[in-house]
């Protein structure tokens, strides 16, 4: 045989088409357009209704596809307040789902989640003593930029943590997320202790995550940092779903394993931590999102990248939709919502994962 | 991911030395795990690496395999120092089968052997993805569980799912690591008679096994491990007798001769 050249592609056709992946095409179909729809939905529903079709019309004449304007009232609570927050909380959910997604998949385990190993925690720290210690040399931004930072912090300081000889045990991995949590719970204690009863209001507020501080500002803030993410980790979809193997195989297939485990601990650093600055602590939606989506169209990472991306979006714009709906007038905290439906479910996957598994390792 | 070119690596010719270790010296954590490994291998043969419990096999199919770079000695894939092979492309040239085989998640039999395809990913011969697969499934003996997810099969058959991704990687080298630890009779010689085939085809197969009677059966060259140092290499025959291998397994052993077939068996002096 003669040695031949070729040019390797991002993406490899797949070339068997076994039953999961129509239902992945399905699944995504589905959850694209259930996206759209209460995308739709939550920018008309509030204390002031905008029919779907007068949305239509204002996006169409903005764009220039005909449609027209609508009063000044409408138009303003639709693209000053309403818009904004949807788009953020599709952003804020895409990045969570895909991070989540990314974890998993990077960890090897199904209960690896960037709240589980304390990033939110890590992200809070960094918000609450801005607002504690009365920050405010970047503005309106100081709090964002710091969650941000100390966000980042906590993702490599945990990876590096949880590793030793080149490989990364669960129950390392849970412990150390225990004591990340810990630590950054006492960090949190100490500023509160210090802080005045206004700044306590304010912590709380945000800790309990809420996208109602939405603006454009915000969703700009955020659209770099999960649209890097979101583009980065479909690329790593086929070396991850190797990695599924081990380590040792992945690489013996050809796989940079602790290049690829570097970028993507960044993907995943960037999107969670730009979350977790514009929108609090909103947790088990990174947990839940990617494992469902693995149960109903299984484990290969082309589909649930994405699809998680996708499931995440639509998760947070429900649930936003739902938590300033719920109890009109006032307004439900995002995360909490997320939580109370949230960790029900991750208890139950502990149950199942430890009975499939007949213990820990 | 930039598109990148690879070169697809020529058939070697029958009887070309694929690989070959000389003086390996490895310590880890303190331990001396190889103390002057020597072991090649040539396409066409098997080869069968042969030891006590602690000898250094797997650490020496490691050191071979290119995950461990050796503290003393060299190692030549293919004439080319092993350690100037990139990742990618050593996965072109050689494919290792571990002892035990896991999987984080729940993919299908059939995904998990299409897997040892990646490496060809974007090269011409990933347009035999689809027979690769087919062919490995089929000589493993588990093309009938193919719709099944990995996670839910038995030891025997991870482990024959496991081969099928190995041979489905189409290496000229086959590093394998105990592949029979974990299979019943029929299966342990079905595994081998595939490594066999392998060598017939041109490639270089070595073999970590425990069962000395089926290295006497199947392997062309058996290399004889103790204490991290290589202490015989040779033919069956040579290699495979009573006083050496009593000494080495540090067991009396005695090697008789089939009544029929007259290929030698190995068996520990048992009473």
């Amino acid at each position: 045989m003669t040695a031949t050249t070729a040019v390797e592609p991002g993406t490899a056709a797949p070339s068997a088409a076994p039953p999961r992946r129509s239902r992945a095409a399905l699944l995504t179909t589905g959850l694209a357009v259930a996206l759209v729809l209460s995308a739709l939905l939550a920018a008309g529903v509030g204390a002031y209704r905008i029919p779907t079709g007068d949305i239509l019309a204002s996006a169409g004449h903005r764009l220039g596809l005909g449609g027209h304007p609508l009063g000044r009232v409408p138009e303003s609570v639709l693209w000053n307040v309403r818009l904004p927050r949807v788009v953020l909380a599709l952003l804020v959910g895409a990045s969570l789902g895909c991070a989540g997604a990314l974890m998993q998949g990077m960890f090897g385990n199904p209960l690896a989640e960037p709240g589980v190993i304390g990033v939110s925690s890590g992200g809070a720290v960094g918000a609450v003593g801005c607002i504690v210690l009365g920050l405010d040399s970047l503005g309106s931004w100081t709090v964002t930029v710091f969650a941000f930072a100390t966000g980042l912090l906590t993702v490599f300081a945990v990876y590096a943590m949880s590793r030793s000889g080149g490989r990364t045990e669960v129950v390392t991995l849970v412990l150390t997320g225990v004591a990340v949590n810990a630590f950054c719970g006492a960090l949190i204690g100490v500023f509160l202790f210090t802080a005045d009863s206004a700044a306590i209001n304010q912590v709380t507020f945000w800790q309990l995550g809420s996208l109602s501080q939405a603006t454009w500002g915000k969703v700009l803030g955020v659209l770099p940092f999960a649209l890097v993410g979101l583009v980065v980790a479909p690329l790593h979809a086929r070396k991850l779903d190797l990695l599924a193997l081990g380590e040792r195989p992945a690489r013996h297939l050809g796989v940079d394993v602790e290049r690829m485990r570097l970028v993507l601990i960044t993907v995943v650093a960037l999107l969670t931590a730009a979350a977790v600055a514009v929108s609090g602590i909103i947790g088990f939606v990174g947990l839940v999102v990617p494992h469902l989506l693995r149960m109903a169209a299984g484990p290969g990472h082309r589909f649930l990248l994405p699809g998680s991306a996708l499931g995440g979006a639509l998760v947070l714009v429900a649930g936003d939709l739902a938590a300033r709906t719920l109890a009109q007038p006032a307004e439900l905290p995002l995360g909490v919502l997320t939580a109370l439906i949230g960790s029900p479910f991750f208890f139950w996957l502990l149950r199942r994962t430890r009975t499939k598994q007949g213990g820990w390792a | 991911m930039r598109p990148r070119t690879r070169q697809i690596p020529e058939r070697p010719s029958l009887g070309e030395e694929l690989l070959s270790a000389k003086a390996v010296r490895l310590t880890l954590g303190g331990r001396e795990l190889l103390s002057g490994a020597d072991v090649s291998v040539r396409s066409g043969e098997v080869l069968a690496l042969l030891g006590p419990n602690g000898a250094g096999k797997s650490t020496l199919l490691s050191v071979l395999a290119g995950d461990l770079p050796p503290a003393a000695g060299t190692v030549l894939l293919r004439g080319r120092p092993l350690a100037s092979y990139g990742t990618a492309e050593l996965a072109l040239h050689r494919a290792l089968l571990p002892q035990s085989s896991a999987l984080s998640f729940p993919f299908e039999v059939g995904e998990v052997v299409r897997m040892g395809r990646a490496p060809w990913a974007g090269t011409a011969a990933a347009a035999q993805d689809g027979p690769a697969v087919a062919e490995a499934m089929a000589a493993t003996d588990c093309a009938r569980f193919a719709g099944r997810p990995f996670t839910a099969l038995s030891g025997g058959e991870r482990a024959r799912v496991a081969l099928a991704r190995v041979l489905a990687q189409r290496t000229p080298l086959l590093l394998l690591d105990e592949p029979t630890a974990a299979l019943d009779l029929r299966h342990q010689e079905l595994v081998l008679r595939v490594a066999r085939e392998r060598a017939a085809a041109g490639d270089a197969v070595v073999v970590v096994l425990h069962d000395l009677s089926l290295a006497a059966a199947y392997a062309d060259r058996v290399v004889l491990l103790a204490d991290g140092a290589t202490v015989a290499d040779g033919p069956v025959a040579g290699v495979l007798r009573g006083p050496l291998l009593s000494e080495v397994y540090g067991h009396p052993v005695e090697v008789l001769a089939h009544p029929r077939t007259g290929s030698p068996l190995v068996l520990p002096v048992r009473g």
